[in-house]
């Protein structure tokens, strides 16, 4: 410490000494994405895909002649299944496009409105900073992941028959575990995006611009999903964090199939970690300059 | 005399090779209300950047506060209260809420105390009334009082305020002085940037010109109005005698006419050259010191007069 300090402002509003845990900013980060009105109308959307799913096999139920996206079969038996169908319509790109806004404006956001600096100069340590802003965005991928399958479970519950439901491997539980079940399945979905946000995160670091961020993530998602496509590259399709997303339907069979999805956590976090790193490597050394 | 700024060598060169500050030796004393000059662009607020740690220097290092930064930030930068380069919030946030969220995130503050404080904060710079209203609503001069709340929301020690005085109406430039002032008095150092010299010159006990990057003078004030000759002038009848007095005092005649004399005065006390005057029978009608303003250091320092990149 130096020997000369200044008329050292004590007063009741400093605490004695920092206070090594808070969540204030956490709650403030998490208030900040969660309020704001496009990234709920970015919700409100995605809670529109169960009922246009919904209807649509309503209306055309008679005519079904098999095919489409997986579980549609099953939906006119049990409305629980829209859940599990509407997150797999939304999964390519809905769902990563949400999460790719909240991402990519995480950094490049407060780099443009000039608070990363307000922030900075507090001071936040940036480290904490990244990894409050990847917890918000994990948060927000979470929360949209469940409200699809909210959505979804509310709208089937309406236009469809309930009961206890049958599962994939032919064995039948009551509802109230079935919709346990739609809560692990929402939990793996937002487990799995937490790739793209780890993904925007780093690219958001990159820019001033937030849009630019966005639409690079998108793009470096739906790349992958293409690659993820292509058999004749099959040797590294595991390595692809897309190749997992759907494997929650193993959350659907009695016993659950653990296998496909552990995998598919243990590739998804080290996409998480290895951005996540990058996304650190950057933002600790980079210029404030905005 | 104990320093709240040091710098030495402190050096920032861009990618290009653009040097944006060169090489400056910051002495901010503490107490002090040190006024940083320079037209725009003369790295100013490069300058700001680095004693914030916002950007890393290409050379030489500095202390904020006694500690050496970067790396004392944690336990400096909460005593330092900051506007750095114009207010900078989120649009869709009221005044508050963007108080609010700096609040939070500062880990130092008693988060019961954050309401009142807010408050108070709001209060001092006049926008209490404003403070439910969207930042993004907001006029120029409500954005910069709003950046000032932002550095008032705790006891301070040092306050950096890169012109703090953009886009307020003379009312507002005049309430953000007397700011300066009320906290300088508390004891708090102020570093207060500017390129409008009248701003300033009224509050400041010690002044920094910046010129291209480089800081070309540094001093209290009359030492840097000392820099520029100060003249003694004489009005009178009798210009060829008084010019004779003048000469016998040791002064350099700069200037005369038909009714004036007028001499630099250098370290001669203008009470000698009155009594000289009137012993020598010279009829003075009015004997004038002319101080150079600092408007004057400046151009007679840089060659450049203030606003010319505006």
């Amino acid at each position: 410490m130096s020997t000369s300090d200044p008329a050292t402002s004590t007063d009741v509003a400093l605490l004695d000494r920092p206070a090594r845990i808070s969540s204030r900013l956490l709650r403030s980060e998490l208030r900040l994405v969660f309020t704001r009105r496009r990234n709920l109308a970015i919700l409100a959307v995605l809670a529109c895909a169960p009922v246009l799913l919904g209807v649509a096999i309503k209306l055309g139920s008679r005519g079904g002649r098999g095919g489409g996206p997986a579980f549609i079969g099953q939906i006119t038996q049990n409305g629980l299944f829209l859940a599990f169908t509407s997150l797999v319509v939304t999964l390519p790109l809905f769902l990563p496009l949400a999460v790719a806004v909240v991402a990519g404006e995480s950094v490049a956001g407060e780099a443009s409105t000039g608070t990363l600096r307000s922030l900075l100069v507090v001071p936040v340590n940036r480290t904490r900073l990244l990894a409050i802003k990847l917890a918000g965005i994990v948060a927000y991928a979470a929360a949209a992941a469940m409200t699809v399958a909210a959505a979804g479970v509310l709208v089937g519950f309406v236009l469809f028959p309930t009961g206890p439901v049958t599962l994939l491997s032919g064995s039948v539980i009551p509802l109230g575990a079935a919709l346990v079940r739609v809560v692990l399945v929402g939990l793996y979905v937002a487990a799995m995006l937490a790739a793209v946000a780890a993904i925007g995160l780093f690219v958001s670091t990159l820019t001033e611009v937030p849009l630019a961020a966005m639409a690079t993530t998108a793009i470096v998602v739906v790349t992958v999903e293409i690659l993820d496509a292509v058999p004749q590259i099959a040797s590294i399709h595991p390595w692809l964090f897309t190749n997992w997303w759907l494997s929650f339907g193993d959350l659907l069979r009695d016993p659950v199939a653990l296998d496909q999805m552990a995998q598919g956590l243990l590739v998804d976090a080290a996409y998480v970690v290895v951005f996540g790193t990058l996304a650190w490597a950057r933002f600790t050394t980079r210029d404030i300059t905005s | 005399m104990a320093s709240a700024i040091t710098t030495r060598g402190l050096t920032k060169r861009f990618h290009g090779g653009q040097v944006a500050v060169d090489h400056i030796d910051l002495q901010v004393p503490l107490g002090s209300v040190y006024g940083f000059l320079g037209p725009n662009g003369s790295g100013k607020t490069t300058t700001i950047r680095m004693l914030l740690g916002l950007i890393a220097p290409t050379e030489g290092d500095h202390d904020v506060l006694g500690e050496p930064m970067p790396r004392g930030a944690a336990q400096v930068l909460p005593r330092v209260g900051a506007l750095v380069e114009g207010p900078a919030f989120y649009p869709y946030l009221s005044g508050r809420a963007n108080l609010a969220r700096l609040d939070a995130a500062d880990r130092t503050v008693d988060p019961r105390s954050s309401r009142a404080r807010i408050h108070e904060a709001l209060e001092r710079v006049g926008l209490a009334a404003a403070a439910e209203k969207r930042y993004r609503n907001y006029s120029l001069g409500m954005r910069q009082r709003l950046g000032l709340a932002a550095a008032l929301l705790r006891p301070r020690d040092l306050l950096v305020l890169d012109e703090p005085t953009n886009g307020l109406d003379p009312q507002g430039t005049r309430e953000v002085r007397s700011l300066v002032r009320d906290l300088a008095a508390d004891g708090t150092t102020i570093f207060v940037s500017s390129h409008l010299l009248p701003e300033i010159e009224q509050v400041c006990s010690h002044v920094g010109v910046m010129s291209r990057g480089r800081l070309i003078s540094q001093g209290t004030l009359d030492e840097l109005r000392g820099a520029a000759t100060t003249r003694v002038r004489v009005v009178t009848a009798q210009p060829e005698q008084a010019a004779t007095v003048l000469t016998g005092l040791g002064l350099t005649v700069a200037d005369s006419g038909p009714d004036h004399v007028s001499a630099v005065l250098g370290t001669t006390g203008s009470e000698r050259v009155t009594e000289a005057l009137v012993l020598a029978g010279v009829g003075v009608r009015e004997l004038v010191v002319e101080r150079p303003d600092l408007e004057d250091v400046f151009v007679s320092l840089t060659g450049e007069g203030f606003d010319v990149d505006q």
